[in-house]
């Protein structure tokens, strides 16, 4: 179940034009930041239901003169209720870039929140949190970073146990995490990753999912690999990450999409993965894989591509290890039910995210590149020609599924024979059309493999008006050796 | 894409890997010109083939991307009080008494009444302020533990763990959890009488809310004559009091004016 979130743009009466269209400018907006190795996402928690209560009035932009009103109001008035009141009013000027702009130039303003924040009076040290928040939420590098005197606080109430309260500090910590180097240079000595290890132990899911945050915002910053990873990897968190990742009916889908993120982060920096092999990390996410696929089969499936997405890498990246040579090892993954529930989760990518097919299809081949029982387990459950339907998708996808065939094909005439007769020859006429110099560069692999094995597709191959594909690529610089060899091949039998 | 049917019925399965094929390789096969070779293959952080998938998790994180289910609204409920002896705060939400327990009654200490952020907070504060045998301790080793989570360093004084806590934690310097004990007593009634009752009225001093701080510099802001004081003591546990210190009374009237 996802712990509801909505975002700055809360899109209340907009039409779903409107809403295709803000989404299609931040995504361009994402992949040029990502581009650019700059792509830095902060989280934004705001209670709406608090909101509408307080009227729902647009926020105004507070003045120096308004900002020190409230804030005195806050420290100093009189009836609890008021305090709170003039928090109140300060956190919604500061959801305006102005006002947080001349609050952080305000003289003693960080002091005074910072004390309040600090307060035994616990309503007025949630709203100081929340103002904090609403600034930690800034794209603007200064006043994020006007937050620091706050930091060391924050960590300490990790340790608290007002759900609630620790969430919001998570949150907040979160967004400043990845707002600059000079930000990390003072958490990490401040203990961070100790805190959040304590912190992990909480059984709340609001706070669970918060962590996630806030760790896989850690995780994703550039000096990760060596400043942060490896003593993320010496504390307890690898073992709890995996706890929470075990599928079963405790598992919620918001907490889990975040630590799975945390751990792809982890896995693909290459700093030591045994180690997470050694806890266990290839079962639980191969168990993940196919608990996922039973909620696919159950429609159950909203959002579920979130959690899909790193769960696919994290198991690529880990059979790539030299631990997983071991064969038989303890840790292997051997389990067929794992190609079944890829399949199914590739159906459900074609249907409602066909940006994740390369992914999918990645840890196909990582599954069946060195593993005869993966090849077989392919043939034997007929998974050849839903294969051959994803050919149409995309050049890249079409590469993926050519290296997965040729996965298969490469194992020998016992395997190839099973390959053809069979739709897979007119499916490679097809490729071989490809404009795409990789596709078809991929499919000549294949085709030499399968002549190679299976003699009589060669024949078959010419009565398809094979050779006169192939023609069309004699000039091409990339190809011709492998076209003229095929050729050569085909004429021969 | 057609999935066969027994697909399904596979997965709900036990497991098992097939018995694979013979392997019979000929070395022709991906040998010159053609060049294909089985192998896994392995991405490194940030490497473009995981734009889609980033950008896709980056606008789950920005909130446009699922448009979930509303969050629950914060349930009201008929107005409460608090519980615990003393305490007359009301409430109208779960939530909001959740968070007013855990600042103020939760991590209490049961000699002086100061509460803590943390279990851990609290029980270096009773060790440091209650416990005789730490005094005595501490003169000849160093007993001052450091706060922060994981480090594992003790110190001779009090000062001293301070200046760690600035130079190697970066820690501000008035860091509100780490005020020095100072030499009265630890024990007061005026502490209880404020800690516990957190009356409107009674705060305007009380900004900082440092829980090390001495407390009668609060006390002295209690609209409460002492005579009152007393009778009103019945509502509060007695405090355990180590002797060391007489009952303070109203001594200090220094006010401290905000925190600017």
């Amino acid at each position: 179940m996802w712990s509801g979130r909505q975002g700055r743009l809360r899109p209340v009466g907009c039409v779903v034009e409107e809403l295709r269209c803000r989404r299609r400018e931040r995504e361009a907006a994402l992949r040029k930041a990502r581009r650019e190795q700059q792509l830095i996402s902060k989280r934004l928690l705001r209670d709406d239901a608090s909101e509408e209560a307080e009227g729902g009035c647009v926020a105004m932009i507070l003045g120096e003169t308004e900002i020190q009103h409230f804030l005195r109001l806050a420290q100093q008035g009189t009836e609890e209720k008021e305090r709170e009141r003039a928090l109140v009013s300060l956190r919604r000027g500061l959801q305006h870039p102005e006002t947080q702009q001349t609050f952080i130039w305000l003289e003693g303003s960080m002091r005074t929140l910072v004390g309040l924040l600090t307060s035994n009076q616990a309503l007025l040290q949630l709203e100081a949190a929340r103002c904090l928040h609403e600034l930690s939420h800034s794209e603007q590098s200064a006043v994020a970073e006007a937050c620091l005197p706050a930091t060391s606080y924050l960590l300490t109430y990790l340790s608290g146990h007002s759900s609630d309260f620790i969430e919001l500090c998570l949150y907040t910590l979160g967004n400043l995490i990845v707002e600059s180097e000079a930000v990390r240079r003072q958490l990490l000595p401040q203990g961070i990753v100790p805190a959040l290890a304590a912190c992990i132990q909480s059984p709340h899911l609001t706070v669970l999912e918060a962590l996630g945050y806030a760790l896989s915002q850690l995780l994703q910053v550039k000096e990760a690999p060596e400043m942060i990873i490896p003593s993320v990897l010496g504390s307890t968190l690898p073992e709890h990450i995996l706890r929470l990742l075990q599928p079963g009916p405790k598992l919620n889908l918001g907490v889990a999409v975040e630590f799975a993120w945390c751990l792809h982060y982890i896995i693909c920096s290459q700093v030591d993965n045994t180690l997470l092999i050694s806890h266990g990390g290839l079962s639980t996410l191969g168990l993940l894989l196919l608990d996922m696929a039973g909620a696919v089969q159950r429609t159950e499936d909203t959002g579920l591509e979130l959690l899909a997405c790193p769960v696919l890498r994290c198991l690529s990246n880990l059979l790539t290890e030299a631990a997983m040579e071991v064969v038989g090892g303890q840790n292997q993954l051997e389990d067929e039910r794992v190609v079944a529930a890829l399949f199914i989760l590739l159906q459900f990518f074609l249907q409602k995210q066909p940006s994740l097919l390369p992914e999918g299809l990645w840890l196909l081949n990582n599954l069946t590149a060195n593993s005869p029982s993966f090849c077989t387990s392919l043939l034997s459950m007929d998974l050849i020609e839903p294969l051959l339907q994803l050919l149409p998708v995309s050049n890249v996808v079409s590469i993926l599924v050519l290296t997965v065939l040729c996965n298969v094909a490469e194992k020998g005439p016992a395997y190839c024979q099973r390959l053809w007769p069979g739709p897979l020859l007119s499916c490679l006429i097809g490729t071989l059309a490809s404009p795409d110099i990789e596709v078809v560069g991929q499919s000549l692999e294949l085709l030499q493999l399968l002549f190679l094995y299976q003699p009589e597709a060669a024949k078959d191959f010419l009565q398809q008006s094979g050779l006169q594909v192939l023609e069309r690529h004699q000039e091409e610089a990339q190809l011709q050796d492998r076209v003229h060899a095929l050729q050569q091949t085909a004429l021969h039998q | 894409m057609q999935l066969p049917p027994a697909l399904h019925s596979r997965l709900a399965g036990g497991p098992g890997a097939a018995e694979p094929l013979p392997v019979e390789r000929d070395p022709a096969a991906g040998a010159p010109p053609f060049r294909f070779a089985a192998r896994r293959v392995r991405f490194p952080r940030e490497h473009e083939f995981f734009e889609d998938g980033d950008v896709l998790r980056h606008l789950y994180l920005q909130d446009v991307l699922t448009q979930v289910t509303e969050a629950p609204e914060r349930p009201r409920v008929p107005e409460f009080t608090c519980q615990v002896a003393g305490c007359c705060q009301v409430f109208d939400s779960l939530e909001d008494y959740e968070h007013h327990y855990h600042t103020l009654h939760r991590n209490v200490c049961s000699f002086c009444r100061r509460a803590f952020p943390s279990v851990h907070l609290l029980d270096v504060h009773i060790l440091e302020w209650h416990d005789s045998l730490f005094q005595i301790l501490s003169e000849r080793q160093d007993m001052y533990q450091c706060l922060v989570e994981g480090c594992a360093e003790k110190f001779k004084t009090s000062k001293d763990r301070k200046d760690h806590l600035v130079r190697c934690h970066l820690y501000p310097a008035d860091f509100r959890f780490d005020k020095p004990k100072k030499s009265r007593g630890p024990a007061t009634p005026g502490a209880a009488v404020r800690a516990s009752a957190e009356a409107p009225g009674d705060d305007g001093e009380q900004s900082g809310g440092d829980a090390m701080e001495v407390c009668s510099e609060h006390a002295a802001s209690l609209p409460e004559p002492v005579g009152e004081r007393r009778t009103s003591g019945h509502r509060i546990p007695s405090t355990i009091c180590f002797g060391q210190g007489a009952s303070r009374g109203f001594k200090s009237t220094k006010k401290k004016k905000g925190h600017q």
